[in-house]
């Protein structure tokens, strides 16, 4: 199995293929590893793309519908490149129950996007999760990884606002060449 | 290792610790780390090394202490004085009431004798907020390993079930299936290979115990595991966690790393011929992978999609092996149940619903956060008493337990004892433990249509009842909010939800039109005046028609 898998080479030169390539290794190249090998991927680049599907689904011998399928069933997985910077709203019971559509509106209208959306200039991409866990700081948002707690109107009009206008310009473009 | 070897770690871990006149615990779970627990931590180091107090004092992180909502919360030494809304410039006055009995700041003193912490009885959560997470020596410390190595030296793997079956133990993601009996057929069934598998995809929005107790006491998890693959006759463990969770995701792999190489995962466990290891499997946010069989099919690398049961997981499942799956909290439970006995545990609770179960609290109610109660506590004590009630002197509405598979329970039924059978009564679940509390703000023509949105983005489209169905239900609820619909519309909505609950494949489809039947039932006239009125009386939606009579 390994000795075809080598003839197979990444779609691009790029050193971070080595870490997805690591991973299905560690798995034997089996099949089942895909969800793992797809987390693995989107960790390193931030986002799947084509060539990313097609590259493990030959490496791992699935055929390249169910990977896409598979990228696609599962919400976790992203075939957009985020922003410089994300702001994922929670939108689980506890948080709605406590104001999350009026916080998730509030950005929409200062960002002037949709959810799921990144802002043209590739500073601010706006997400929203299905529930947190974090759910007695409801309502939550995560900024950039970190969850903050207790959010109020105003304290995430702030943030966001905050975000478009350092320097936002150099942040999801860059992302998408190197991955391509 | 063998028995001796992990009593030499408990009692050196436990000396270790006597040395110290103070300590000094800071919650370290997801919840109070978001309130930058970690720098009170990092402060309350320097400070006691300032002082030179090292010798007498010692800081260390500990898991979920409950109270969520007053994080980042602060115990010292047996929880007698306990201190709230923690930030780092308050180590100084912390340690002066520590160490010197000054008296500290009244905004950051907790009441240790709340009737939050004072009404819990603790067995799941019984290490959280006392031990730290990322050591074993302090788990081990806690008698923790000590049921596995009795379980794998003392005891068959039928005396193992017989005491899980005597517990009365039910299946904590939900439905409440006796554990023992799941047990009993995997043990049963034929087969050399068979797995174990920890159902810790906590989807249900409004719920974080399995969460909790993963990030604060993740051995806990583990050797539930291990002591379920002797009893089944497993070699091989998955933990199917939420992606979503990265610090329980941590937490657990520096578990099964310190497990493993401390000999109590791995092979010949205990100088025994019992061999367990356990892998982790990242879920990609799927709700409908807390299925069992949807959560098998994405282990195995494949899309989230149910099968018709049977055949169940027992005797087909993983790889078509005979396999257990069970919820984290479940497992969390065996450790105790075995060192205690199945009698002890089946002393706790109701007749048909026995032990303690965890509750995420949460919504409008003061004090937010986990706790742990004995079944057939009321929901009355448990908002009223643990909760504190509803803040700012509004209007208790409704309680909604189960998610999106459970219902509301109004008022009326506040008395009732929460155990399975008695949330079933009046068409909510247990669910897997999150509680949600309403208020006189929250309008229950959204929340019903809030919970079919959930659904039907979450319906994994593989048969019709529910791909369709949720999205009809919704449409028509939609409708309803947005002060368009008319009164037929009620009835077409009915006939769907029975429709949906009754065709559909498999439990999120089946129990998908709950939240919408309980609040038709209860909340008949919020409807009306939505469609009839065109008004919403919580003044959350705005009906076309409309002029909003209650603002928020």
């Amino acid at each position: 199995m390994l000795p075809t898998a080598k003839t197979i080479s990444p779609p691009s030169d790029d050193k971070r293929w080595k870490i997805v390539d690591g991973m299905m290794r560690r798995h034997g190249h089996e099949p089942f590893a895909l969800i793992e090998v797809l987390h693995t991927v989107q960790e390193t680049f931030g986002f799947l793309n084509d060539d990313a599907l097609r590259y493990v689904a030959t490496s791992l011998k699935v055929p390249y519908s169910k990977v896409y399928g598979v990228a696609t069933f599962y919400h976790f997985f992203t075939m957009k490149p985020p922003g410089k910077h994300t702001c994922v709203v929670c939108t689980g019971t506890a948080c709605h129950i406590k104001g999350a559509p009026v916080l998730l509106n509030a950005v929409q209208e200062a960002a002037k996007i949709k959810q799921g959306e990144t802002t043209p200039d590739g500073s601010l991409s706006l997400l929203t999760a299905r529930c947190l866990g974090s759910c007695g700081l409801a309502p939550a948002v995560v900024f950039d990884g970190q969850v903050a707690g207790k959010i109020t109107t105003e304290s995430i009009k702030r943030r966001v606002l905050e975000y478009m206008s350092a320097d936002g310009h150099d942040g999801a473009g860059k992302v998408a060449e190197v991955h391509k | 290792m063998n028995q001796d070897d992990l009593a030499n770690i408990a009692a050196q871990t436990k000396q270790g610790d006597n040395r110290y006149d103070h300590v000094i615990k800071v919650c370290v779970a997801a919840g109070c780390l978001s309130a930058n627990a970690d720098q009170v931590k990092t402060q309350l180091e320097s400070e006691v090394k300032q002082r030179g107090l090292e010798t007498c004092c010692k800081v260390k992180g500990v898991g979920c202490m409950g109270l969520c909502a007053a994080g980042p919360l602060v115990a010292a030494d047996t929880n007698e004085k306990m201190f709230q809304n923690v930030t780092p410039a308050d180590a100084t006055a912390i340690l002066d009431s520590v160490v010197d009995n000054k008296p500290a700041p009244e905004a950051i003193v907790m009441d240790s004798k709340l009737d939050f912490f004072t009404q819990q009885k603790k067995i799941v959560l019984e290490n959280s907020g006392e031990i730290d997470p990322e050591r074993i020596e302090d788990y081990i410390a806690a008698d923790g390993y000590e049921a596995l190595f009795h379980v794998i030296t003392k005891l068959k793997p039928l005396g193992v079930i017989e005491q899980v079956t005597k517990s009365g133990l039910r299946g904590r993601g939900g439905a409440g299936f006796p554990t023992g009996l799941k047990w009993t057929t995997v043990y049963k069934a034929a087969g050399t290979q068979k797995y174990v598998i920890c159902n810790a995809d906590e989807g249900d929005p409004g719920a974080f115990m399995d969460r909790s107790v993963l990030e604060s006491d993740p051995h806990r998890v583990l050797e539930g595991m291990a002591i379920a693959g002797y009893s089944v006759g497993a070699n091989k463990g998955f933990i199917y966690c939420r992606a979503e969770y990265p610090l329980a995701v941590k937490r657990l792999r520096t578990a099964i790393r310190q497990a493993e190489s401390c000999g109590l995962l791995g092979n010949n466990i205990g100088d025994t011929h019992f061999d367990f290891k356990i892998e982790i499997r990242l879920g990609a946010g799927a709700f409908v992978c807390g299925e069992e069989t949807a959560l098998i099919a994405s282990i195995e690398g494949g899309r989230g999609t149910p099968r018709p049961r049977p055949p169940f997981p027992a005797q087909s499942g993983l790889w078509d092996a005979p396999t257990l799956i069970n919820n984290v909290e479940t497992f969390a439970n065996i450790p105790p149940i075995i060192r205690r006995g199945g009698d002890w545990y089946a002393s706790i609770g109701t007749e048909k619903s026995k032990g303690t179960k965890v509750f995420a609290l949460a919504g409008r109610v003061n004090n937010t956060g986990l706790i742990e109660v004995p079944m057939g506590m009321t929901l009355r004590d448990i908002i009223f008493k643990l909760g504190g009630g509803i803040p700012e002197g509004r209007k208790f509405k409704a309680v909604q337990s189960g998610g999106p598979s459970g219902g509301c329970v109004p008022e009326q039924f506040l008395d009732i004892p929460v155990d399975y059978d008695s949330l079933a009564s009046v068409g909510s679940i247990m669910g897997s433990g999150g509680m949600i509390v309403m208020d006189e703000t929250s309008c229950m023509v959204d929340v019903a249509k809030f919970f079919m949105d959930f659904c039907m983005s979450e319906s994994c489209g593989k048969c019709v009842p529910c791909r369709v169905g949720t999205m009809q239900m919704h449409n028509i609820l939609e409708r309803i909010s947005e002060g368009r619909a008319e009164t037929h519309d009620l009835e077409l909505l009915k006939r769907l939800t029975s429709m949906v609950k009754e065709a559909s494949l498999c439990g999120l489809g089946q129990t998908a039109p709950n939240p919408t039947l309980t609040t038709l039932r209860y909340f008949m006239d919020e409807y009306r005046a939505h469609i009839e009125e065109g008004r919403c009386p919580a003044g959350i939606c705005h009906p076309v028609k409309a002029e909003a009579e209650v603002g928020v």
